[in-house]
């Protein structure tokens, strides 16, 4: 489960991030990050709070501007030029911490929105394809609900069938479960396990260590804006290096 | 450590739900609860009730049960201390067309039957089509309204605009300020969020320039000031300015209104549909504008609403409409009986509540149709 994926038979990396350097106004939130994503490789982000993570991944999407630096994903460099971005976002599916679901459309066609309107496909089969997707994360039965009807953990599993009917191919991850219900956070990571073997190349910011020993095959530790540590899964949470990474072990993890 | 008390407890048999206590409930539950809670509340209750009762009584003893039906002036000058809807009825047509040609006037009732009928369609829900009927009743029934009232083609002759007045202008008016403002403040509104530094300051500028100045400065600058500034010779239609300048204003109204609802949205809606892959235009046509425009549908009907009873400023361009006319007519020396001036106030005010609560009604019903599981 955690071997990494054949580096020969993937040439290119998905996602080439270079001395990339973020600012908010005066603050300078990311700095001279290096990061490179093969297909098929599961990351885990993780660190304090406001060491940038979020900040990171949302890059990639372009939901945040970075302004030194440059971001490749899946060939096509992240600049201002819009089309460029819309390509991107067409490829790099996302999931939030707070769902985002849209609350005036039912589950089915919160599913079938983008399919339908961005690549242009007709209802029938955009419809097929999301109920696919929906017994996949086993809430086909949900289809015709509103997401307020939902529970926060099916709201959640609904919000990761959407972008994967996009049929992206990176999934960014923000926090996923951790503004559910304990009970609840089990069902989204089996999902998102399911989503691993699968063989997507995925980037998940969290706190579930569980989740990155099962799944990871790095994990990355972010503090202050700069990647301070990256191994696998094993040797990252065994034998950390850095004093900083074992502060912030010491704190989350439970022996 | 003393023998500590056992904190130990198991349920064996679970207790199912009950009633609530019958006095607490339903409709007795309610008045007890509502009016008669406390002491002084019942007081309250009491006091104001019977203020009330006094009140309506004295009310519907004026306007119905003392009131004139008919007869003509005579029978108001005999009677006046009731209402005198006789003076209504026998001037009703002028309320409604104002100056319009008697033998034209079938053109306005065309108009008006269109209006109801497609209103009405289109509100309704099960109507087939409503979709088609709502587009044509925005865009091009307006200019084919014109084009019917105004006259000059298809051998219809010309009614100027300073003929038409009464209940007609009234909703020429208010018609014309509900249909252009509400896309033209929406389209305000996303320009002064916009990002792009010239978007973005025009559309303030506008707003905060329609919204400085007094509607009536608008339609008196409109009406008499704009004209100087024309060459010779180019002739505007004073209604039509009048329109332009009220539309204006309402669109700037407007703008400020949805721009609330587009802010009370959560960021992370703009960012799923980003996210998704969605060009501006689509995320805001099928995302953010249904949510942005539900949040805020009490705003654009009190908007709507108070445009409504705006249309009666054209008082000071010269035009007449329902309030004018009926103004107006209480001038007429025929009938200076005192009941007069009150009865026509309040026919003029009875006609604007019913279509001022018939769109609060609907609006609600509308808002009560939209809450589909939205909030929990």
């Amino acid at each position: 489960m955690n071997t990494s994926p054949n580096l020969q038979s993937s040439a290119q990396p998905v996602i080439q991030i270079q001395k990339m350097n973020k600012w908010f106004g005066q603050f300078h939130v990311l700095k001279e990050i290096d990061l490179e994503v093969v297909t098929g490789e599961r990351i885990v982000i993780c660190g304090p709070s406001g060491s940038g993570k979020s900040t990171l991944i949302r890059c990639i999407n372009r939901l945040e501007e970075h302004q030194e630096g440059q971001i490749v994903v899946d060939g096509i460099e992240l600049t201002s030029d819009l089309k460029h971005i819309e390509q991107v976002r067409r490829e790099v599916g996302m999931v939030f911490q707070h769902f985002n679901l849209f609350p005036h459309l039912t589950v089915l066609e919160n599913c079938t929105l983008a399919p339908i309107w961005v690549r242009k496909q007709p209802k029938a089969e955009a419809e097929k394809t999301a109920m696919s997707y929906l017994e996949r994360v086993k809430i086909p039965d949900q289809a015709h609900k509103y997401p307020g009807q939902l529970s926060g953990g099916q709201q959640q599993r609904v919000a990761i069938a959407r972008s994967l009917c996009m049929q992206p191919r990176i999934m960014l991850f923000d926090e996923p479960t951790s503004a559910l219900d304990p009970e609840m956070i089990k069902e989204v990571l089996d999902v998102m396990i399911e989503l691993a073997e699968t063989g997507m190349t995925m980037l998940v910011v969290t706190h579930e260590m569980g989740f990155a020993r099962t799944v990871a095959n790095r994990v990355i530790f972010m503090d202050d804006g700069q990647i301070i540590e990256q191994n696998e899964p094993e040797a990252f949470f065994n034998n950390p290096k850095s004093d900083r990474t074992k502060l912030f072990l010491s704190q989350i993890l439970q022996h | 450590m003393s023998n500590p008390r056992s904190v130990f407890f198991v349920r064996k048999e679970f207790i199912s739900a009950r009633q609530a206590p019958a006095s607490t409930i339903g409709v007795l539950g309610w008045i007890r609860n509502n009016l008669f809670s406390t002491p002084f509340n019942s007081l309250m209750t009491v006091a104001l009730g019977g203020l009330g009762v006094w009140l309506i009584w004295g009310a519907l003893d004026w306007l119905i049960f003392n009131a004139v039906w008919a007869g003509g002036n005579e029978a108001c000058k005999v009677n006046p201390d009731g209402a005198c809807w006789t003076f209504i009825s026998t001037r009703f047509d002028q309320f409604v067309y104002g100056f319009y040609e008697k033998p034209e006037r079938w053109r306005v009732d065309l108009i008006l039957l269109v209006l109801f009928t497609g209103v009405f369609w289109s509100g309704w829900e099960r109507a087939p089509a409503r979709k088609w009927v709502g587009g044509f009743m925005l865009i091009p029934f307006p200019l084919i309204a014109w084009v019917v009232l105004y006259g000059g083609i298809f051998g219809l002759p010309v009614v100027e605009t300073s003929q038409w007045g009464g209940f007609t202008l009234t909703l020429v008016v208010s018609l014309i300020g509900i249909i252009v403002s509400l896309p033209l403040g929406i389209l305000l509104a996303l320009g002064r969020r916009s990002n792009m530094p010239i978007i973005h300051s025009t559309c303030l500028f506008f707003i905060e320039f329609w919204r400085g100045v007094p509607l009536i400065t608008v339609l008196f600058m409109a009406a008499y000031v704009l004209p100087l500034f024309f060459p010779t010779g180019l002739n505007f239609d004073q209604l039509l300015r009048a329109l332009i300048g009220f539309a204006l204003f309402a669109a700037a109204y407007m703008a400020e209104v949805v721009r609330g609802g587009l802010q009370s949205l959560n960021k992370g809606q703009y960012e799923a549909a980003d996210s998704l892959g969605l060009s501006y235009w689509k995320s805001m046509r099928l995302i953010i504008l249904p949510q942005a425009l539900k949040a805020v549908i009490p705003g654009i009907v009190n908007t709507f609403i108070g445009l409504f009873k705006d249309t009666t400023l054209v008082l000071i361009i010269g035009l007449l409409d329902l309030l004018g006319m009926v103004h107006a007519a209480i001038a007429d020396p025929n009938w200076s009986i005192r009941s007069v001036p009150t009865t026509g106030y309040a026919f003029v005010a009875i006609t604007f509540f019913i279509f001022c609560y018939g769109m609060s009604r609907y609006s609600r019903f509308v808002e009560e149709k939209l809450n589909t599981g939205h909030k929990r």
